[in-house]
């Protein structure tokens, strides 16, 4: 089987923007999938309200697209209901750290055993631009118009001290890493999160000097540390430098899961 | 065969959620419904279900329904201010038609208000409670008996109209022991059968009710809270779509009324006519024994939502209408919209039921 025909032709043409980095991340996604061999039957795609969240709409499994920062909640209920099915989430920032805040880092406490892809475009884009909680400082958004003043949250560093078995983060310009990682977060019982920082022209590039798609996944390339690399700045008592984002396996370890299957 | 039990209201809740074969609850404590949680917690992994205490009632709401679409008869209960915070997720099961059972053993509002103190001020929440326009079913319990019964009509209703179904109790039913049968087995009314190769949100059936495709049935069947087409795809800005498909979630349950009305008539020639539902059942009860007043009538309702409106028209000679309830007179206004003569509210507030002797002086004074 190849990932194409994972896909809802039926549903083409989608509603992703020119230039949108989230198809990327569906099909990074839809590849590590295909590789796990998994049956259509058996596999849920459940996800919150977003741009992001409406990726298992074009997905051809049962799907479940829910309320707005709720998606690990009724994923929850699917995955304790029945544990012989694959659960994988899309959800994206505002989704996951703002309304659903609260959600996620229960559902990485109980380590409940699915797979969530966070599109982090570090903005509201379905709503038209607004800041979310991991808009960086200084950016511009429809509700920061002199620049964010609020601190970012980092998804990976609250998923694992949530307790989330695995965590990973990588970006657009990441594929084959991007598309490894959610492999290994497939595999992986227990919660595992991929946060992935992707381009969003229409409402974050636009209003942040990106003037081109390019540009921004140039930065996102440029602006990478990898995990590895971090730790030996630190090791060696060199400074991290402040404008780049850390990329790699972040955690992976067994503590007890819920959900698994039997 | 029945045996009889000496079982408080939410003891009876919960067995009686077992007995229909609920294998899945997720919750959040609250008082007074908390009992129910409890003995959920205690017996549903002895019987290979599911009991999880999430982080809250909106997070509850959502796993109900999850676990509903891989199939299982999926279960929570709650008070007023969890009831709140489920208000969006119910609106989402009514859109995506999903059979659940909310059980709100009702106390004291608004906000935190009363926690151990009885009410029936959700009546109208219930109903109207969520976003858009809506239809849904609520069955209100007087009795232990009743909290079993009705549990279970719950779980067979929601199965069947594919639709939340509440049971509205009270914290007056639901800690008092008293007196039940029960019975060795229930009846079970599953859900529609979903017939392969037919669009999932497509009906052909006069009770505009779709098969459900269950999870894991290899139907790759969409479920979204967007307005949708048959096949459930997001049609949401196409007007009469929106239209016939809300129409439809409205009718399946309103075309209904009849089939599932549930009320008791006693004296229907009767001139004055108490109406009760829930907590106030009994005290009317009482006043009917005292008084043995053949004009002196009584309409027990057991489901309040749709509303039975065709009982009230049995009483034929009826010259005033006589509604106890634990509110400010909300049932009492669906009453007025139904009947020419007066409606007469008789709220209590304060978390305590009437006494027989409130009642009984509202049947002396003058109409
Ligand atoms: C309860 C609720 N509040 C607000 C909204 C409006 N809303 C829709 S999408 C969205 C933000 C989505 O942001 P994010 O999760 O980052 O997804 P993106 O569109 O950026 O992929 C908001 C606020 C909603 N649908 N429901
Ligand atoms: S608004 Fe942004 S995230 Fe949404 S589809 Fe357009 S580019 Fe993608
Ligand atoms: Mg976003």
């Amino acid at each position: 089987m190849s990932y194409d025909e994972w896909f809802r032709t039926d549903r083409l043409p989608h509603i992703y923007c020119a230039g949108c980095g989230n198809g990327t991340i569906i099909n990074c996604t839809l590849a590590a999938v295909d590789q796990m061999g998994w049956k259509k039957e058996d596999t849920v795609f459940v996800s919150g309200i977003g741009c992001s969240s409406r990726a298992p709409g074009y997905i051809l499994t049962d799907s479940l697209h829910t309320t707005h920062g709720r998606a690990l909640a009724f994923a929850t209920g699917v995955k304790m209901a029945k544990p012989a099915f694959n659960v994988v989430v899309f959800t994206g920032d505002g989704d996951l750290a703002a309304i659903g805040g609260n959600h996620f880092i229960h559902a990485c406490r109980r380590n409940i055993d699915m797979t969530v892809v966070c599109m982090n475009n570090q903005i509201y884009g379905m709503t038209g631009g607004q800041g979310s909680p991991t808009t960086p400082l200084k950016c511009l958004s429809s509700t920061t118009p002199y620049g964010c003043a609020e601190p970012p949250f980092d998804l990976c560093e609250l998923a694992t001290a949530a307790g989330a078995n695995y965590v990973a983060r990588w970006t657009s310009y990441h594929v084959k890493e991007l598309e490894k990682a959610v492999k290994v977060g497939l595999e992986t019982p227990g919660f595992s999160f991929i946060e992935v920082l992707v381009q969003c022209p229409t409402a974050f590039g636009r209003r942040n000097k990106f003037r081109q798609v390019a540009d921004h996944v140039e930065f996102l390339k440029s602006h990478s540390l990898l995990k590895a690399k971090r730790d030996r700045l630190i090791d060696q008592g060199q400074p991290v430098p402040e404008d780049m984002f850390v990329v790699g396996e972040i955690t992976k370890r067994n503590r007890p899961a819920m959900g698994v299957k039997p | 065969m029945t045996r009889t039990e000496f079982w408080q209201g939410n003891t009876a809740c919960a067995e009686g959620a077992l007995a229909a074969g609920c294998t899945f609850f997720g919750g959040y404590p609250i008082t007074p419904s908390t009992e129910v949680a409890e003995l959920m917690a205690a017996k549903l992994p002895k019987k290979g279900g599911i009991f999880i205490q999430m982080e809250d009632e909106i997070a509850s709401m959502a796993s109900i329904i999850g676990a509903s679409w891989t199939g299982a008869r999926a279960m929570t209960a709650t008070s007023g201010p969890g009831f709140s915070l489920m208000m969006e997720n119910i609106g989402f099961a009514v859109m995506t038609e999903t059979p659940c059972v909310v059980v709100n053993v009702q106390r004291g509002g608004p906000s935190t208000g009363q926690p151990t103190m009885s009410a029936q001020g959700d009546m109208m929440q219930v109903r109207f409670g969520s976003h858009g326009d809506i239809a849904i079913i609520a069955l209100s319990p007087a009795t232990v008996q009743e909290m079993f019964e009705l549990t279970v009509k719950a779980f067979n209703h929601a199965d069947k109209y594919r639709v939340p179904v509440f049971l509205m109790a009270d914290e007056t039913v639901g800690h008092m022991r008293e007196k039940i049968l029960v019975p060795d087995s229930v009846e079970k009314i599953g859900r529609k059968p979903f017939v392969p190769g037919n669009p999932p949100f497509k009906v052909t059936d006069p009770d505009l009710i779709p098969g459900f495709p269950t999870f894991g049935t290899g139907q790759h069947v969409h479920v979204t809270g967007l307005t949708h087409d048959e096949r459930g795809y997001p049609a949401a800005t196409n007007p009469p779509l929106h239209a016939a498909l809300v129409k439809r979630l409205v009718d399946k349950i309103e075309n209904a009324r009849d089939e599932m009305a549930d009320y008791d008539i006693v004296n229907p020639e009767a001139e004055q006519v108490f109406v009760a539902y829930g907590g106030p059942v009994r005290t009317v009860m009482q006043v009917m024994h005292d008084k043995k007043d053949k004009n002196v009538g009584f309409l027990r309702i057991r489901t309040v939502w749709p509303f039975p409106e065709k009982a009230l028209l049995e009483f034929k000679n009826a010259k005033r209408f006589l509604v106890p309830e634990m509110n400010l007179g909300q049932i009492a206004r669906e009453i007025e919209r139904h009947v020419t003569v007066p409606v007469v509210p008789i709220p209590k507030l304060g978390g305590e039921l009437h006494t027989p002797a409130e009642l009984a002086a509202v049947l002396e004074e003058k109409a």
